[in-house]
């Protein structure tokens, strides 16, 4: 039987199964912890650094941590909440994000976080990178452009022979996602669903597949990103 | 290449976590990982090409096109454009034809250039195929060109003036110099190799374990973590297989200590393994070196080799049944941030050199998930002279939090660069004293990842509890430009050396530069130094130590040398936007005109 563990969240007294994600935790409890490269179900990574949360004081990212008797949280002070918004912004000015012009907009979920961080104009200086948009592959394409590196394609999407599809490359501020020509071969339909489905961004799109949904009539429209846990 | 490629991977019993050996052994064969090379390791392996990849191109050595016959890589560190790198580096592009980034038309040389290859103590120097070219000079740049199209071999391009000591040894043959100014007791005295393993064969571990606690032995690799207690928890964690590694991958800038002490002393290193070994429990122990030392190679396996006859590793070791300890190197393919542990560790394992999170700490999961002791060159030469010597005398030396020596790397502006063993609690002025060193206008203390300081604070000690460093001083006369020539230089190196993980450190070290161009190039504004000060908390929330320390360089300029950006800020028509360069902003559009 699973036991369960006492702790807190913002002076709040909490109540979760001894090791679980400190993200899911708070959510049961009530308390949104924005995060970004984290995905339910597949490893976490830390790094995004926006679920950064203070345990026992010191700063750690939730999606990595496990909750234990006692532990006490804190997940919005004034500094990690500014250290949010100005991650959010640095992505933006990182990458080529036009918004109006993509498959994602309206369930983006960097576009949603910056809405519900008030994000106007980034205060960083923008890279412009020159990046690629591949469309090499059957059923994928692929805009460098907007992707963010969360690498959750990386360690969630595997074919068949559970096999991984997506692989970083390269090092620092010049990382790529590339597609393995083998191993994506001959996924299906479901799977280039999966994978456009769990990138955060516009990064990973389906061929031959797009504006099902209005825009207006999307994920994030309908439901502020986070809301349904918290306002 | 199929041959070859299969040789290879059956070496290493098609073991995948053995990639990084994979890689380096197959470069070697066929001078470049290309990407049908990249397929067939993949094929052979069982595990998908895009996996190969993302090892191959995370390391500044692995090439994926032929990079010449003879392959130069010239040092571009702070220190080595100090010694006059520039005119190296025209001379060997004149005299190959070609630029740095590119191999020449005939294929036989390439040049490029790389970080720190830890030898400032003698730059400006270069790697041509994996062996070290030191002090160059315009002249001798373009002998050495004539050479390789002459068909010199590379023995007869380095000539016979080895450098001093070890360096001379037949397995060794370098012209590297060791530069040992001051030697202390812990790591450059003369010592009989075996006689602490004998003594240790008499003590329980946990007796090991308390007389290095007793000393207070902290780790020398730059964090200052308790030895002994690290050692514990390693001894306390459950599990049969534990391992203990030496991180020999010294990358920080400014440092070649290991590089010193690895050439010196072999033996002592790899006794503080072993006794490491038989305090944890562990009986694989993995030495990790940089790419960059690899001209090493033969002599430490020898030296290995001598040990494992003299049954100072190997099996019953010193004569104690049931202890077992045996030592291989592990070498890495240029990356600054393998020397962080965890990164450390996950390069071992043939992967990326990406930080782990953490908890859990390596002790508790490390290589291969098995509890892992993770410690500098230096610390376990101390740990060897503990155990010699006692946890008494040891105190003895140093100051009340730091005790011990200190093995300082010392380069720069200054007559004596070299190797300083010093107890902790010197000064920076004593330093300079000894180093012959004049006109400083700033010191950097613990390589880019530490701090700049100016003359006001040169009477601090070197010490956990004042200046605490990984061990290199870099000494900045008063000629240089400390904005261009230092701070914008070791943030290059942050950007091209971050893993790419983090957001924060990924993006905005190269934000940061942007910004510290502008200030160089007079369009900077007091915002702009106000906001590269701001930067410096969202840094502190990266994962590991290079994103949480790369814009250390910045930010203690800025504390330290203020009246150097302040002098340098825009000040003309303060109604306009000083960021804003127009000539920069119409650049594309003038060459589009002068093209039409
Ligand atoms: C980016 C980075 C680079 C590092 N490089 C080295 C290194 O080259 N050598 C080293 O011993 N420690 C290095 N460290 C520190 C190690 O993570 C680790 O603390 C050390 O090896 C532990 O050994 P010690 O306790 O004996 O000092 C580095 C840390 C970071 C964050
Ligand atoms: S492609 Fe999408 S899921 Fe993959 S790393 Fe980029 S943003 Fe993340
Ligand atoms: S701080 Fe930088 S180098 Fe360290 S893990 Fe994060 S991205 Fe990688």
């Amino acid at each position: 039987m699973a036991s369960f563990v006492k702790f807190t969240i913002n002076g709040k007294t909490c109540l979760a199964e001894e090791g679980a994600q400190l993200v899911e935790a708070a959510k049961e409890n009530g308390i949104y912890i924005p995060t970004l490269c984290n995905y339910p179900g597949i490893p976490p990574k830390g790094s995004c650094r926006i679920c950064t949360v203070l345990v026992n004081g010191i700063g750690q990212t939730a999606c990595t941590t496990k909750v234990v008797e006692g532990m006490t949280v804190q997940t919005s002070t004034p500094e990690l909440e500014e250290f949010r918004k100005s991650v959010i912004e640095i992505l933006f000015a990182e990458g080529n994000h036009l918004c109006p012009s993509c498959e994602k907009s309206g369930s983006c979920e960097l576009q949603a976080l910056a809405y519900r961080y008030r994000v106007t104009v980034p205060h960083f200086p923008y890279l412009f990178p020159k990046r690629d948009v591949e469309a090499w592959h059957p059923k994928l394409v692929k805009d460098h452009n907007r992707c963010i590196q969360c690498k959750r394609c990386i360690r969630g999407i595997r074919n068949g022979k559970g096999q991984a599809l997506f692989a970083f490359g390269k090092r620092g501020d010049k990382v790529v996602i590339n597609i393995d020509p083998e191993t994506s071969r001959d996924i299906s339909d479901a799977l280039a669903q999966e994978a456009m489905d769990m990138c955060p961004v516009g990064a990973i799109l389906r061929k031959e597949k797009g504006f099902d949904v209005p825009i207006g009539k999307r994920k994030f429209d309908r439901q502020p990103i986070g809301s349904d846990i918290q306002a | 290449m199929d041959k070859i490629v299969t040789a290879v991977i059956k070496k290493y019993g098609g073991d995948e976590t053995r990639l990084m050996d994979i890689l380096i052994d197959i470069q070697d064969e066929l001078g470049c990982l290309s990407h049908e090379t990249t397929a067939h390791i993949a094929k052979a392996l069982g595990i998908p090409q895009v996996d190969v990849e993302q090892t191959i191109s995370f390391y500044h050595f692995f090439a994926r096109e032929p990079r010449g016959k003879f392959t130069v890589y010239l040092n571009d560190s702070v220190v080595a454009e100090f010694c006059g790198r520039a005119a190296v580096q025209a001379a060997f592009e004149a005299a190959a034809g070609c630029q740095f980034g590119a191999v020449s038309r005939d294929g036989v040389i390439g040049l490029f250039h790389t970080a720190c290859i830890g030898m400032s103590d003698q730059e400006p120097a270069a790697l041509i195929n994996g062996q070290v070219f030191t002090k160059l000079t315009p002249a001798r740049a373009q002998e050495l060109v004539a050479g390789m199209r002459a068909g010199q071999t590379l023995e007869e391009l380095k000539g016979k003036k080895y450098g001093d000591g070890e360096n001379a040894n037949p397995r060794v043959r370098a012209l590297v110099e060791n530069h040992i100014r001051r030697r202390g007791v812990m790591v450059f005295d003369a010592y009989q190799p075996g006689a602490a393993l004998r003594k240790v064969v008499t003590m329980s571990s946990g007796e090991i374990i308390a007389m290095v606690k007793a000393a207070s032995v902290r780790g020398r690799g730059g964090a200052g973590f308790p030895t002994g207690m690290k050692w514990e928890f390693a001894r306390k964690a459950p599990g049969d297989v534990k391992y203990i590694f030496c991180n020999a991958d010294e990358g920080e800038p400014g440092t070649f200590k290991d590089r010193v002490i690895l050439t010196e002393h072999p033996q002592l290193v790899f006794e503080g393994m072993a006794i490491a070994g038989y305090a944890v429990g562990a009986r694989h122990g993995i030495l990790y070196v940089r790419n960059e030392y690899r001209y090493l190679r033969a002599y430490l396996e020898h030296v290995l080799a001598e040990m494992r006859e003299k049954t100072l590793l190997g099996a019953i070791i010193a004569g104690k049944a049931g202890f077992h300890f045996d030592i291989k190197l592990q070498f890495g393919a240029g990356a600054y941030v393998c020397g962080e542990e965890s990164a450390l560790i996950e390069s071992a394992e043939g992967k990326r050199g990406e930080p782990r999170d953490r908890p859990p700490f390596p002790v508790e999961k490390g290589y291969l998930q098995k509890p892992t002791v993770v410690n500098n060159v230096e610390t376990l030469c101390s740990v060897v002279k503990v155990l010699l010597h006692g946890a008494e005398w040891y105190n003895r030396l140093g100051t009340e939090e730091s005790k011990g020596t200190k093995v300082l790397s010392v380069s720069g502006d200054c007559e004596r660069p070299g190797i300083y063993e010093v107890a902790w609690g010197f000064s920076v002025n004593d330093i300079l004293k000894m180093a012959g060193a004049h006109a400083t206008q700033a010191v950097q203390v613990g390589g880019p990842s530490g701090s700049c300081i100016g003359p006001a604070e040169f009477g601090r000690v070197l010490a956990y509890e004042d200046l605490a460093t990984g061990g290199s001083l870099i000494i900045i006369g008063q000629q240089r430009d400390l904005l261009k020539d230092v701070v914008l230089n070791f943030t290059k190196f942050f950007r091209d050396e971050s893993c790419g993980s983090c957001v924060p450190c990924r993006a905005l070290t190269g934000m940061a530069q942007i910004v510290v161009e502008r200030i160089i190039a007079g369009h900077g504004s007091a915002q702009d130094v106000a906001n590269l000060q701001a930067w410096a908390a969202i840094r502190k929330r990266n994962r590991c130590g290079l994103g949480q320390t790369a814009l250390n360089p910045i930010v203690t300029t800025i504390r330290n040398f203020r009246p150097l950006y302040d002098a340098r800020l825009y000040k003309g028509d303060e109604r306009f936007e000083p960021g804003f360069d127009l000539a920069a902003a119409v650049k594309d559009y003038e060459a589009a005109v002068a093209s039409a």
